[in-house]
């Protein structure tokens, strides 16, 4: 194991590129990625205001922008889920959060392959940069959603925004994958070979348990999309017939034959359905870290909640049919997808049984992260409680396509999933930057988003069973919809409180960069490594040793200990936990 | 903090449920045989959710108030879990969710494993950027041939779905762009697409299926009550997605026949 640090230790470098820019430190990198995360979640918030106001006043016209037509509501519709998916909820949880701490949290000095982890940041960072150009190019960004059905993306003719802005959505995509994957690999490889002495599987932060598991998703995932995103270019570029068979748009022959619809589904819901798990497992892992350090209590149930986040992650590979129960595929293979589906339920009951077991009994601290904690416990509940309709086939049939999906899955993979990635921002905010965040503004960012969500999410559950469908720019043209647009109204203004509150949280998020109390280096008295370390953490980390662990992650309250936390490097005095 | 927390996690539980359970906002009338099935798994699934939702939010904002921190010498419960209570908890819930599985289960085989009965009404809807097309086969029973190099929607019904004229079959073939339907008598479905995916989504039959181009979807359905009910189309197809939107008229087997009779009359 030492060897092994030896080759990846590399000297601090000196020069602001090396270091900042083109930098090969983990923790660079991941702020790097949180950076970049931050400025995509602006933009998806923005576009989703641009469409709840198109909702509401269909023929407003907006400054700068103008009016919104229906196909400018379908490209935003498309890049709103394209850059929150990607560019938000894999970056940020995963790759952000994961590259500053799980080297630390491992004890390790770095990542296993440094390059490697630069050379990802910089090709998600392409990306992005192809991802926006779409709206700057002729006939502007895609209309084909963030699932991109073929034929619609396929056929260049089939609507505004099909033409260069998709290849660009499908090129951004694919290094996007890329990217992912190159992450993967490195995460993978560094939680099996950099683990510090005594860091035994059974003793690793939940977090690191649910950044492992998220890279063998992305790793098993990512390939999928990529391929068939290839084959998706090559249809529209060069003629082949992958997901086109021969079809007449505005009555012209395409000059496609005998390719399948269906085949990209499959492939992209593959990946789609592991995607959600991607998103919301680093969430799961720090919810579950801050509602223990902020108890003052082990975890309920380690190493359940270890078994839960796997049998999540294998069962998350056995079920994407699900999205497919109205497609036209076999009805009977319906059956295999909605039993694994519904099984996905037991381990996610696990998880939020062993949270309330872990509040059960303990000392609760309720500084902003713990809050924030406690909202995703509630989201992942309000939300996870919709997905036993929806596993149903029969009830899918009434539901899918409807605003009762859209509900469904932005509580649990869009509002818990950047709950996590608050949580995690007021946790580790003193580690990153030696400052505390502000409380009291903590607080009021917390309440107005938690109750602003839930005001704009619980409702599209009523809309779907009305029978309200999704992706429609108006809800003019069909009688029984009517009677829905007051209840779309009142979203538009719960979002429109709900987008104010988040400039409290980047006002306290710079501001205290300057400006807060400064850190000492354990100020949540939590007990995994990352804080046995100095503030803001040196270059290899833990300042030339390496941590030797004796304790399980979660030693709170420890009878007979001399304070209330036993940190994963104290001394094994007593019998190691 | 605690007791705000308790106080908007509740007022958020109760207010939610609230609108469940008065109904503001439910599901439209079922006007066909299905219904019944699906509305009554909805209603078992809706209440068993409900409980557990309620249930663990309240427990949640309970928890959160109860224990939080308030500078009192109360010892913590120093605990790593229990495993009796774990295999518990596993055990129920994997009984109420795969129970619930398996009571659905039979509904949807019934919807879809079985082709339409003998004597049905075959109808024919053909989805396109942004109409819905319906075509019924006329005395002879028979649809006639289609071919896509004879579509253009600028000739007119025929043209739309590139009827082949010069196939004997075609001849009675009835192109229309509402749907008409007798009461109480079951529908063979044939569902098609000839540019993108559409879905045929009528929220009072209980009926969603998405037509594909390349694949001829076979389904089946009973209405129930004369009417009139609105097809939404429940598939991204592009710009026109929100006003791709369609009538079904269902009416008495004695209309429908004087329909079917006038239309073959205009065609002679």
């Amino acid at each position: 194991m030492a060897t092994t640090h030896t080759i990846h230790e590399h000297a601090a470098p000196q020069g602001f590129i090396r270091k900042y820019v083109f930098s090969l430190d983990h923790k660079v990198i991941g702020l790097q990625y949180y950076f970049l995360a931050l400025s995509a979640v602006f933009v998806g918030m923005f576009l989703s205001l641009l469409m709840r106001i198109h909702l509401i006043w269909p023929n407003a016209s907006l400054p700068l922008i103008g009016a919104i037509k229906p196909e400018t509501y379908l490209a935003l519709l498309t890049m709103h889920g394209t850059i929150m998916v990607f560019f938000v909820l894999t970056t940020a949880p995963q790759s952000g959060f994961g590259n500053y701490f799980l080297p630390i949290q491992i004890g390790a000095p770095d990542m296993a392959f440094p390059v490697l982890n630069m050379l990802s940041f910089w090709t998600t960072l392409l990306a992005y940069i192809v991802m926006l150009a779409a709206f700057f190019v002729s006939g502007g960004a895609p209309l084909h959603g963030w699932t991109g059905y073929a034929p619609l993306s396929a056929l260049p003719n089939a609507g505004p925004g099909e033409q260069l802005g998709a290849d660009l959505w499908i090129t951004s995509i694919a290094l996007f994958c890329v990217a992912s994957l190159m992450g993967a690999l490195n995460f993978i490889t560094t939680v099996l070979d950099l683990r510090a002495k005594g860091m035994t599987l059974m003793r690793m932060p939940l977090t690191v348990w649910s950044w492992f598991v998220t890279a063998i998703l992305g790793l098993l995932a990512f390939g999928v999309l990529l391929s068939a995103g290839i084959l998706l270019l090559l249809d529209r570029n060069v003629g082949t017939s992958f997901y086109v068979p021969l079809v007449v748009v505005n009555g012209q022959m395409m000059g496609h034959k005998g390719g399948s619809p269906l085949l990209w589904q499959h492939l992209f819901w593959f990946f789609g359905h592991p995607e959600v798990y991607i998103a919301i497992l680093p969430g799961m892992g720090v919810a579950s870290q801050l509602l223990s350090t902020f108890s003052r209590k082990p975890i309920f149930g380690y190493r359940a909640m270890v078994y839960a986040i796997m049998g999540i992650g294998l069962l998350g590979f056995m079920v994407w049919g699900h999205h497919m129960f109205m497609s036209g595929m076999s009805p009977y293979s319906a059956f295999a997808f909605s039993l694994m589906t519904m099984s996905i339920g037991v381990p996610s009951a696990i998880k939020t049984f062993n949270w309330l077991g872990t509040l059960w009994g303990g000392k609760i601290r309720l500084y902003t992260p713990m809050l924030f904690a406690i909202g995703f416990v509630s989201l992942f509940v309000s939300g996870g409680l919709s997905g036993p309709f929806l596993a149903q086939p029969v009830l899918d049939i009434p539901l899918h396509d409807t605003y009762f999906v859209v509900g469904h899955f932005h509580l649990i993979m869009g509002v818990a999933a950047i709950f996590g990635i608050f949580g995690a921002t007021y946790y580790w905010f003193p580690k990153m930057f030696a400052r505390m965040m502000n409380e009291t503004l903590g607080r009021w960012h917390f309440v107005l988003t938690f109750i602003g969500t839930y005001c704009i999410f619980m409702p599209m559950h009523y809309l779907g069973m009305a029978g309200q469908t999704r992706r429609y720019s108006q809800f003019t043209e069909v009688a029984y919809q009517h009677h829905l647009i007051p209840l779309q109204t009142f979203m538009t203004y719960a979002a429109f409180v709900t987008i104010a509150a988040q400039f409290i949280f980047v006002f306290n998020l710079f501001w205290s960069m300057k400006k807060g109390p400064k850190a000492s280096d354990n100020p949540w008295e939590a007990t995994t490594l990352e804080w046995t370390t100095a503030t803001p953490p040196p270059h290899d980390n833990f300042g030339g040793h390496t941590p030797v662990v004796h304790h399980g992650p979660y030693e709170y309250s420890v009878p007979g200990a001399p304070r209330d936390f036993t940190m994963q490097s104290d001394p094994a005095t007593a019998p190691a936990h | 903090m605690g007791l705000a927390l308790l106080c908007i996690i509740w007022l958020i539980t109760f207010v939610s449920t609230y609108f469940f359970a008065a109904k503001t906002w439910w599901l439209p009338k079922g006007v066909a045989t299905a219904a019944a099935g699906i509305d009554r798994q909805f209603t078992v699934t809706y209440l068993l959710m409900g409980i557990v939702f309620v249930l663990a939010q309240c427990a949640l904002g309970y928890l959160v108030w109860k224990y939080r921190e308030t500078g009192g010498r109360r010892k913590v419960i120093y605990s790593h879990g229990n495993t009796k209570l774990e295999v518990l908890w596993t055990t129920l819930t994997a009984i109420l969710f795969i129970g619930l599985n398996l009571v659905g289960s039979p509904i949807w085989a019934a919807e879809r494993f079985e082709p339409a009965k003998a004597g049905s009404v075959p109808v024919e809807v053909t989805g396109m950027q942004f109409a819905w097309y319906f075509r019924y086969p006329g005395p002879d029973g028979k649809f006639g041939a289609t071919k896509p190099e004879l579509i253009d929607p600028s000739t007119g019904n025929e043209g739309a779905i590139g009827l082949d004229t010069d196939d004997a079959a075609s001849k009675d073939d009835l192109i229309g762009g509402v749907m008409y339907l007798p009461v109480n008598r079951e529908v063979d479905l044939r569902l098609r697409a000839i540019d993108v995916i559409h879905s045929f989504f009528v929220p009072s039959f209980r009926f969603k299926q998405d037509a594909v181009p390349g694949l001829i979807v076979h389904m089946h359905f009973t209405p129930t009550e004369v009417g009139d009910y609105e097809i939404a189309c429940a598939e991204l197809c592009g710009l026109g997605h929100y006003k791709m939107h369609g009538m079904v008229k269902v009416v008495s087997q004695e209309d429908f026949d004087k329909w079917i009779a006038s239309r073959e009359a205009e065609k002679q």
